[in-house]
């Protein structure tokens, strides 16, 4: 098999996986666990798909799918920020209405073709012979996938608002003694989850398949979940786990598709087989830097 | 200024009072989101919800529906539930489901045609098992290594799915089938045929055996020295280790039982309403389940009466596509808005809602 081809399909295939896996990054790292990502890739991928075939245009489509998961997402912080409920089970009531309404709103779009995403060739580098072809000829929402990456890991690592949003992640208690708006910052950092979660949505529905079906996240969203366990808690980790999530799906549909012996079913479980595989030798090796406050409510008392 | 003041204990009255709240404002906003569709919303509201009992003509039919789709509902559900006290997130259900029915038609078929009375019982127990087996996986990874019980539960599903798929179209598929994928009908195999028990009741065993396991979780929760323990795992962790209980312990009682239950329910499933192993068997219920579970407050017989009333919006559901052209997935929309109303009023349950000036400070 063409090597440029490959790396090709492995990107696309990882950066719906990546986008969804760092929002919730940012989103843990605020000490909230949201387990709708999976409800909010599939509104993002119907809303996506929905606006770029109405439009004609994907760019306003991937912007109007981060919208719409952000406002969805926004409806988990409500619940959790400001009514106290359960973050498991809200983010699993998340997931169930984002695939009920995105189900609802694409029963019109089945069948239809999305308008294509334009590649953006950078000029120079996209002239080099294989790595030119094979790295710098993608349409733009790949490199917004690794620019949002370095992005987290640079506000994270280096600027005051991503110390705040640590410590209200790791304690949350001390950060609201020290005045820190503890569940400004969560609604905050919940919202970004969300938006990131409806770009990966959209990249399956406009750039991956091109097309809407139901269901076609088909349980990405939470791979993404599993990838932020796999990276504990590190943007690179994040950048290194889709990709190789990303390349395990590649080779398996190349596998199906080439008709070997191996059984078609046994192949398409492999990418969730993998995850639970990886899953228990991170959490094996002991100590994973979950922040500290993962999946508390915060109430303060005065 | 309004201020949450948390209750030294949940509120008794509004642990009853939320479930019916939160019906109450899934019916104003379907109703709104029905008007939206174009479709008269009380219309709608009174086709999903009063129709399936009351319509002369369909009522006949719908009816005995209600136990046949409340029986998985109830028995997954009142696995789940106990698991979800002890902070034990089983959301595999479904995966649990789908093995113990394949297990359980795997065993009945590998003895086919017997007529003995005994295979089906065989049946049930192997159906049990496989989904035990299927719960035991995340329990082992959970205590061994640590991992993760909602997410590796979660992956299982997918499994499953695919261990279905290759069930229906080879090694379970009917050699009389002409090529066709999915297995021998049940349903012409009267020695295993899980028939109603009663006539146009929609009673079969997997329903009466949903009705014992309500009873047995009340009596486990309410009466057994496991079921304190279980509580105490989720209510105080620490405490609950001081006094001796083995955290290891709990995971496997917890995702033992909701495995063993959701794959019996599977196996009634598949030698009854269903008839046959088929691509589509998954049919979500495992993950309707969990918004039964809490719709009943996890307490058994609440989610014997939530158990009930998800499977009416279900037939309702079905009605309201037939007679209103209602789409199907707005049906599914209804049960998650549900939930997610039932958790936002839960903050009456936990905290006081008071009413205060802003104090100078």
């Amino acid at each position: 098999m063409d090597p440029v081809l490959l790396v090709v399909s492995i990107m696309v295939s990882a950066t719906p996986i990546l986008l969804a896996a760092i929002g919730e990054l940012v989103t843990e790292k605020a000490g909230v666990l949201n387990l709708g990502v999976e409800g909010m890739m599939i509104t993002g991928a119907v809303m996506g798909f929905a606006i770029a075939v109405t439009t004609g245009s994907p760019t306003l489509g991937f912007l109007g799918a981060a919208v719409a998961s952000a406002v969805l997402s926004l409806s988990f912080g409500i619940l959790t920020q400001y009514l106290l409920s359960n973050q498991v089970a809200t983010g699993l009531g998340l997931t169930l209405v984002g695939l009920g309404l995105s189900a609802l709103i694409g029963s019109n779009y089945e069948g239809q073709r999305a308008p294509s995403l334009p590649k953006l060739d950078i000029p120079l580098l996209g002239d080099i012979p294989v790595a030119g072809r094979m790295l710098f000829s993608h349409d733009f929402v790949v490199y917004l996938s690794l620019a949002l990456v370095v992005a987290v890991w640079a506000f994270l690592k280096f600027t005051r608002a991503g110390l705040i949003l640590r410590a209200v992640g790791e304690d949350h208690e001390s950060a609201h003694a020290l005045g820190y708006k503890v569940v400004r910052v969560r609604m905050a950092a919940i919202a970004f989850g969300g938006a990131c979660a409806g770009l990966g949505g959209a990249y399956v529905s406009l750039v991956r398949v091109p097309q809407w079906t139901e269901g076609m996240t088909a349980g990405a969203g939470w791979i993404a979940l599993a990838i932020v366990v796999f990276a504990s808690w590190r943007p690179l980790g994040v950048l290194i786990g889709a990709y190789l999530f990303g390349g395990v799906t590649v080779i398996q549909l190349n596998l199906q598709a080439a008709g070997t012996t191996v059984p078609v079913e046994l192949l398409s479980m492999s990418p969730y087989l993998i995850t639970i595989i990886v899953l228990v030798i991170i959490s094996a090796r002991g100590s994973h830097g979950a922040p500290g406050s993962l999946g508390r409510p915060f109430h303060a008392a005065s | 200024m309004i201020r949450l003041e948390r209750r030294p204990q949940p509120s008794r009255l509004w642990t009853g009072l939320t479930p019916i709240l939160a019906v109450v404002l899934t019916m104003i906003v379907g109703g709104i989101m029905f008007a939206a569709l174009g479709k008269p919303p009380l219309e709608a509201i009174r086709t999903i919800f009063w129709d399936p009992l009351f319509h002369p003509q369909f009522a006949g039919y719908s009816r005995p529906q209600l136990l046949v789709k409340a029986g998985p509902l109830i028995l997954i559900a009142i696995g789940l539930s106990i698991g979800f006290r002890a902070g034990i997130w089983n959301i595999g259900a479904e995966g649990q489901y789908i093995m113990g029915a394949v297990t359980g038609a795997a065993v009945g078929l590998a003895f086919y045609p017997s007529d003995s009375v005994l295979l089906f019982p065989l049946m049930v127990v192997a159906g049990a098992l496989g989904g035990w087996l299927w719960g035991m996986i995340p329990a082992v990874l959970k205590t061994k290594f640590g991992t993760n019980e909602i997410l590796v539960s979660l992956m299982l599903v997918y499994v499953a799915e695919n261990i279905l798929a290759s069930a229906s179209s080879g090694w379970l598929r009917n050699p009389e089938g002409q090529g066709f994928p999915g297995s021998r009908n049940f349903k012409q195999w009267p020695a295993v045929f899980n028939d109603e028990l009663v006539a146009n009741t929609g009673m079969h065993w997997g329903v009466l055996v949903a009705f014992v396991a309500v009873i047995g979780a009340y009596v486990l929760m309410a009466r057994h020295i496991q079921g304190f323990n279980v509580r105490l795992t989720g209510e105080a962790p620490r405490a609950a280790r001081f006094s001796g209980v083995s955290p290891a312990r709990i995971v496997f009682l917890c995702l033992g039982i909701s495995g063993a239950l959701a794959g019996m329910a599977g196996l009634f499933e598949v030698t009854g309403p269903a008839g046959q192993i088929s691509i589509d068997f998954g049919s979500g219920y495992g993950f309707t389940a969990i918004i039964v579970a809490f719709l009943g407050r996890l307490n058994p017989f609440g989610i014997l009466a939530a158990g009930l009333l998800m499977a009416l919006t279900y037939i309702g559901g079905e009605l309201a596509q037939l007679m209103l052209g209602l789409p199907g997935a707005s049906i599914q929309l209804f049960q998650g808005m549900l939930l997610f109303f039932l958790l936002a009023t839960d903050v009456f349950t936990n905290y006081r809602v008071r009413f205060a000036r802003k104090e100078v400070a």
